[in-house]
C-alpha cells in the first residue's frame, strides 16, 4: 500500500518518523539516513549503529514489536516499525 | 532437529564461498552458512542485488556466486552458530529454529571486525567504523554531499575513502596514525611481493586525490549535542577542528576468534595457528581468511580454495596454491608492521570517556582493575550484549589485557534456542 512501484521504494517508521526506504536497504542504514537513534545506553546516551557488521550490538532496536533485533543484518520491509530501545 | 554434511563452512565471505565451491565441486555434501541476508561477506556486501553496478569486484563475486549455485551446496543465510555441543557438531539458529549439524570437516571463515579505540565523543551518533560506513553505504545509506572525516589506521581507510568519493560524499580528510616512513617502507616491499596490491592502493589514492591523506594524524575528540557536529584532529603535532556529518574511524582489523576459541583452536598473536593446508590445532577444523591473519580478499580466496580442496581430499590441488599462499602470509606481517598502533593513542580516552559501550564503563573505573577478568567482575566491562567484542580489543591495547574468551552462546540467542539446548542436554 505504501509501495511506489517504479522506484522499488516504500515507507517505514523510525521512532515515529516516516522514512523512505529502498528495497535491499538494511534497517540500520535507514536509521542512520534518518539521523535517528537505535537505542539509549544504560546511562541514557543516544546511540546509533556503529560497526555495520553484526558485532557491536549498538544497532539493536525494537522492530515490529520484537526487541533486540540486529538492524544491520535486517532488510527493510514495507510498513516496518522501528523503535529505539 | 539435526542434519549431517560432509563439509560445513561458517562465513560466506569470499574465503568461505571459495571453500564451499571447491569442496562441493569435488562432490562433497556442503553447507555454507552466514548471519547476513545474502552471501558476499563485508567486502562483497550488497553485490547480490541486481541494481548494483557491474564493477570488476562485483564481476568476481558473480563468478563465484555462479559456481556456488551450480553446485548442490546448501546456502543458509541468516543462520548463526550458537554452540558446539559435541565433537564434529554445531548448534545453529536459523529461522527461529535450533538445528544440530554434524560434519566431517568444518571450515571457519568468520572474518574480522574493526578495532575501535575509545576517545572523547566516540559514542556520539554519527561516529561510525570506517568499514562500518562502507557497510552502511553498501546497505543503502545515501552519502551524497555529506562531509566525512576518515580516521584510524590501515589500508581500509583508502579503500573506504574511494567508495565514499565515488558515492558522492565529500571526504574532508583521511587521517592515518601510522607514520609516512612506515608507509613508504610498506610500498617498497609490496612493489616486490604483491605489486597488484600497490596498484590497488594507488588507484584508490588517485580516486581520492582531492582529499588530503595525512600520516602521523589521528582524531583527538568528537563533539556535538545529541549527534556529531565536529571533530578535532591532530595532524603532525597540530590540532585542527573540522565540522562534519560523519566520522568514520577504526584502527585496522582484528579476527573474529570467538568460534575458533570455542572449538579449542590454538591462537597466537591474535590469529588462529594453521598449517599450509589451513588445518588448525583441532582435528577436522580448518580456518581461513582473516582468522589466520588479516590479509584481505586475495588471501581469503587462496586459503578458501586450499581448504575446500583439502576438505574434499584433493590434496594435490591444495598444495599447488601454497607458493601463492606464502606471499599472502608475508603480506599479513607487512601490514601488521606498517599499521602498528602508536603509543600516543593510549592517552586519548579521558577518565570520564566510556570504554565499554554496552555497559557504559568509563576509563576511570577500569584504571582500578588489573586484568580483563577483574574488570568484568568489578565493572561489568565486556559483560554486555557484544560480549567484549568491541572493548576487548580496546583494553588489550590500553592495558595489555588478554580479552580472548568464548563460551556458548557465541552470539546473543533466542531463549527458545537456549531452552532447546537444555532439553537435549538432560
Amino acid at each position: 500500500m505504501n509501495r511506489d512501484a517504479k522506484s522499488n521504494s516504500f515507507f517505514i517508521t523510525v521512532n515515529g518518523q516516516q522514512v523512505l526506504a529502498k528495497e535491499g536497504m538494511s534497517v540500520a542504514a535507514a536509521i542512520l539516513s534518518a539521523r535517528q537513534i537505535s537505542r539509549k545506553s544504560i546511562s541514557g546516551e543516544p546511540r546509533a549503529p556503529l560497526c555495520g557488521m553484526g558485532i557491536c550490538m549498538e544497532c539493536c532496536a525494537t522492530v515490529n514489536g520484537e526487541q533486540h533485533k540486529r538492524t544491520c543484518q535486517l532488510l527493510c520491509a514495507d510498513g516496518m516499525e522501528i523503535e529505539a530501545q | 532437529m539435526s542434519e549431517r554434511f560432509d563439509v560445513i563452512v561458517v562465513g560466506a565471505g569470499p574465503g568461505g564461498m571459495a571453500a564451499a565451491v571447491l569442496a562441493a565441486e569435488a562432490g562433497k555434501n556442503v553447507c555454507l552458512l552466514d548471519e547476513n541476508p545474502a552471501p558476499g561477506g563485508q567486502i562483497w556486501r550488497g553485490y547480490e542485488r541486481e541494481s548494483e553496478a557491474l564493477s570488476p569486484h562485483r564481476m568476481e563475486f558473480l563468478r563465484w556466486r555462479r559456481r556456488l549455485s551450480a553446485t548442490g551446496c546448501a546456502v543458509w543465510n541468516e543462520a548463526r552458530v550458537l554452540a558446539a555441543p559435541q565433537r564434529n557438531m554445531l548448534r545453529v539458529e536459523r529461522q527461529s529454529q535450533c538445528i544440530d549439524l554434524s560434519y566431517g570437516k568444518l571450515i571457519l571463515a568468520t572474518g574480522a571486525r574493526e578495532r575501535f579505540l575509545p576517545f572523547p565523543g566516540w559514542t556520539l551518533p554519527g561516529v561510525v567504523g570506517a568499514g562500518g560506513l562502507q557497510s552502511f553505504l553498501k546497505s543503502g545509506l545515501d552519502v551524497r554531499g555529506q562531509r566525512v572525516v576518515l580516521a584510524g589506521s590501515g589500508p581500509l581507510l583508502l579503500a573506504v575513502a574511494a567508495s565514499l568519493t565515488r558515492a558522492g560524499a565529500h571526504v574532508l580528510l583521511i587521517a592515518e596514525q601510522a607514520s609516512r616512513h612506515t608507509l613508504v617502507h610498506l610500498g617498497l616491499h609490496l612493489a616486490k611481493l604483491l605489486p597488484g596490491k600497490l596498484m590497488e592502493g594507488a588507484t584508490c589514492r588517485w580516486q581520492t586525490r582531492k582529499t588530503p591523506y595525512r600520516q602521523d594524524a589521528w582524531v583527538v575528540r568528537a563533539e556535538g549535542r545529541e549527534r556529531l557536529e565536529r571533530v578535532t584532529v591532530r595532524v603532525s603535532g597540530k590540532e585542527e577542528q573540522m565540522e562534519c556529518d560523519w566520522l568514520a574511524c577504526a584502527y585496522h582489523l582484528v579476527p573474529n576468534l570467538e568460534l575458533p576459541l570455542l572449538l579449542g583452536c590454538a591462537v597466537e598473536n591474535g590469529a588462529v595457528v594453521v598449517d599450509e593446508q589451513q588445518r588448525s590445532s583441532v582435528e577436522d577444523v580448518l580456518c581461513i581468511g582473516e582468522l589466520t591473519g588479516v590479509g584481505g580478499l586475495d588471501k581469503a580466496l587462496v586459503e578458501g580454495q586450499i581448504a575446500g580442496n583439502h576438505a574434499a581430499g584433493r590434496t594435490t590441488q591444495a598444495y599447488e596454491l601454497v607458493p601463492e599462499l606464502r606471499k599472502h602470509r608475508q603480506f599479513v606481517h607487512l601490514l601488521e608492521e606498517a599499521f602498528a598502533l602508536r603509543a600516543e593513542l593510549r592517552s586519548l580516552a579521558m577518565p570520564e570517556t566510556i570504554v565499554c559501550r554496552c555497559e557504559d564503563v568509563t576509563r576511570e573505573k577500569l584504571e582500578a582493575c588489573d586484568s580483563w577478568r577483574a574488570a568484568k567482575l568489578h565493572t561489568r566491562c565486556g559483560m554486555g550484549s557484544c560480549q567484549g567484542r568491541i572493548c576487548g580489543a580496546a583494553t588489550e591495547f590500553l592495558y595489555g589485557w588478554d580479552a580472548h574468551s568464548a563460551r556458548p552462546p557465541v552470539m546473543p540467542a533466542r531463549v527458545s534456542s537456549l531452552a532447546g539446548e537444555e532439553e537435549r542436554g538432560s
